[in-house]
């Protein structure tokens, strides 16, 4: 019998909410499920969330009965952001979190790095925003609930997978005992220590290092503003790094390195994290300042991957398809980014639109996306946590010279995370004009906001289905693109059609965009009436014509939908 | 430029040779290691050339 706490976790700032489990008892026979998704985490709600974007019913199981412990993922990019105003929680982000873009590093007291995260006026949100985890996992969990495609199930924890001819068999421990679940397609977003990944037996590749850190949240009073703060082997901590941001509600994030070998039990004992904390607090300039202590945790970097995120019915995502170091702030982010592809993937094969073969693309696309992470991140965590003789030497090498050389400083640079272009995606069309732009999102890209107005950008507007945007100075669209536009949808792609023109209504698209100033058309690099771009429900560029003609329409679209 | 056609003049050679020896002796012996890895970097910078480097490293590794 399964029986998850249900005593309120602890929280200065945030008040837990202990929901009701769900009971096979209460509810009829269980049909064989469409989609299953296991673990109610970043990955898994937005994998939900899109699926039912598209239509998709799922059932989501989470073993709690209320989101997790501690501020946990804190930091989120521009494109999470943009991920999460598609799944209609971003506003509610914004409110809730503290924007950033600066962050600084310290050897010896001096400043010796300034990093400034680009933020162009076209862009909605900025690219970082801090928010503790627990209000974000709110946020998802009550969109979630309010979409009646979307079965959520708190104190469900799944105890064995079995793999069937075509579906799964899944067994439930429940607060009165185990029921049986069936469905055509299991989402494993059960976290870094995937108990589905371990059942399954399944190996991830690549590297775990040594160096350990304490996270800890502390309530305090700090005069500082919301930048992060890298500092490089302090007296107090010698040749170890420590790492603070602000959080919302008067929190702050100090995560600091733990000296060679030590027992990461006796580092989260009270006096330990006390005096560290202290001798840091003391180092920044606020020796005795009061504060108290909300969640610690111990962490160690590591950079893995499954090879292959489908196993028969079984598809991974998040971090139970991967560990990422948190430098750069990977975990949730990537997490983001793999839900929102897998849920239009999935739903475009559970719906018929596509073969099996697209999951195969989601898999390669997004082991390819945790490789290039696990590539930079890679270098990112030598920096911070040397894993060796050979690569502590050269990073205080590199930390001495900073004090003088400016050619050394980039090697600071956090690498943060941005979302993979798909540039060898099988996804991206063959014969378009993708060479021929000078400017704009290329093959495989995410795409680039537009300010239009006050309080509206262009990815705003788009969303729920592939997206054609098409340029032009006419009244209408060719009515041969309609044709084909007609055809698509008559088979039950969702295709939207934004026209962009200087105002005027325009023919045969779904809506207008007035783009009289330029703006649009600059970030794209269109200068011809007649260019397309054809975006895929995940919003990364897959086509684009400087004058599209309904032939290669047609193929653009066959390319995208593999049957 | 190829490395092999760059001559040292043995005067030169000397100067390099004393100042090295001299600087070495000078540092602290537990920072030897560190003050040579610092000098690589600056000579690296100097030299603008990742492949010269690894060529230099696989002659520095031979005959240890």
């Amino acid at each position: 019998m399964h029986t998850p706490s249900t005593e309120p976790r602890f929280s200065l700032y945030y008040n837990y909410q202990v929901y009701q489990p769900w009971l096979a008892s209460q509810h009829g026979p269980q049909l064989r499920h469409q989609v299953v998704i296991v673990g109610a985490g970043p990955s898994g709600m937005v994998t939900a969330l899109e699926l039912a974007r598209h239509g998709v019913s799922c059932v989501v199981l989470t073993a709690e009965q209320q989101v997790s412990e501690g501020s946990r993922a804190l930091a989120f990019t521009r494109r999470s952001m943009e991920i999460l105003q598609q799944a209609g929680v971003a506003e509610r982000m914004t409110e809730a979190g503290l924007p950033w873009r600066f962050g600084n590093s310290y050897y010896r007291g001096q400043h010796v790095f300034r990093l400034e995260a680009p933020h162009d006026s076209n862009d909605r949100f900025y690219p970082l925003i801090n928010v503790q985890q627990q209000y974000m996992e709110e946020y998802l969990h009550d969109a979630c609930k309010a979409n009646p495609l979307i079965d959520f199930r708190w104190g469900n924890k799944v105890i064995g997978v079995a793999q069937k001819d075509g579906y799964v068999e899944v067994e439930v421990d429940t607060p009165e005992g185990p029921y049986t679940l069936e469905t055509q397609w299991l989402v494993a977003a059960d976290g870094g220590r995937s108990g589905i990944r371990a059942g399954l037996g399944l190996t991830m590749e690549g590297t775990s290092y040594e160096g350990k850190f304490v996270i800890a949240d502390i309530k305090i009073d700090l005069p500082l503003p919301t930048e992060r703060l890298a500092y490089f082997a302090p007296d107090w901590n010698p040749g170890n790094t420590i790492l603070m941001h602000r959080e919302p509600h008067g929190i702050w994030r100090i995560d600091y390195q733990l000296p060679e070998g030590e027992d990461p039990e006796e580092a989260l004992k009270p006096e330990s994290i006390e005096s560290r904390i202290n001798a840091q607090l003391a180092m920044i300039g606020h020796a005795g300042k009061p504060w108290e202590l909300d969640w610690c945790s111990v962490y160690s970097a590591r950079t893995l991957t499954l090879p292959d995120y489908v196993c028969g019915n079984i598809l991974f995502t998040g971090d139970a398809a991967h560990l990422l170091p948190i430098f750069g702030v990977r975990g949730a982010n990537t997490g983001f980014q793999d839900g929102q592809s897998l849920g239009w993937h999935l739903a475009f094969v559970v719906k018929g639109l596509a073969g099996k073969t697209l999951l195969d693309n989601y898999s390669r696309e997004r082991v390819t996306a945790a490789r290039e992470i696990i590539d930079e991140g890679g270098k990112s965590t030598r920096f911070m946590t040397p894993p060796s003789h050979g690569f502590r030497l050269l990073r205080d090498a590199v930390l001495s010279l900073s004090l003088t050389q400016e050619f050394v400083r980039p090697l600071y640079h956090w690498r943060t995370s941005r979302p993979h272009e798909y540039m060898n995606s099988a996804l991206n069309c063959q014969g378009d004009d993708n060479a021929l732009f000078q400017a704009g999102p290329a093959h495989g890209a995410p795409p680039l906001n537009v300010k239009l107005g006050d309080d509206d950008y262009l990815l705003d507007h788009l969303g729920g289905g592939f997206e054609l945007l098409y340029f032009t100075q006419q009244a209408s669209l060719p009515e041969s693109l309609q044709e084909i536009i007609r055809a698509a949808r008559a088979k039950g792609m969702p295709l939207n059609v934004t026209g962009i023109g200087s105002g005027q209504h325009i023919e045969g698209a779904d809506q207008t965009l007035n783009d009289a100033t330029g703006a649009i058309r600059e970030r794209y690099g269109v200068n011809a009436s007649g260019t397309a771009y054809l975006l895929r429900p995940d919003q990364h560029i897959c086509a684009r014509w400087i004058n599209l003609d309904a032939l290669r329409l047609q193929t653009a679209l066959n390319t995208a939908l593999p049957q | 430029m190829s490395e092999q056609n760059q001559t040292l003049p043995i005067d030169t050679l000397e100067t390099v040779y004393d100042l090295m020896a001299t600087a070495i002796d000078e540092v602290d012996a537990k920072k030897i290691e560190l003050f040579l890895v610092k000098l690589v970097l600056l000579n690296a910078k100097a030299i603008g050339n990742a492949e010269i480097l690894r060529e230099h490293i696989s002659i520095a590794q031979k005959d240890l």
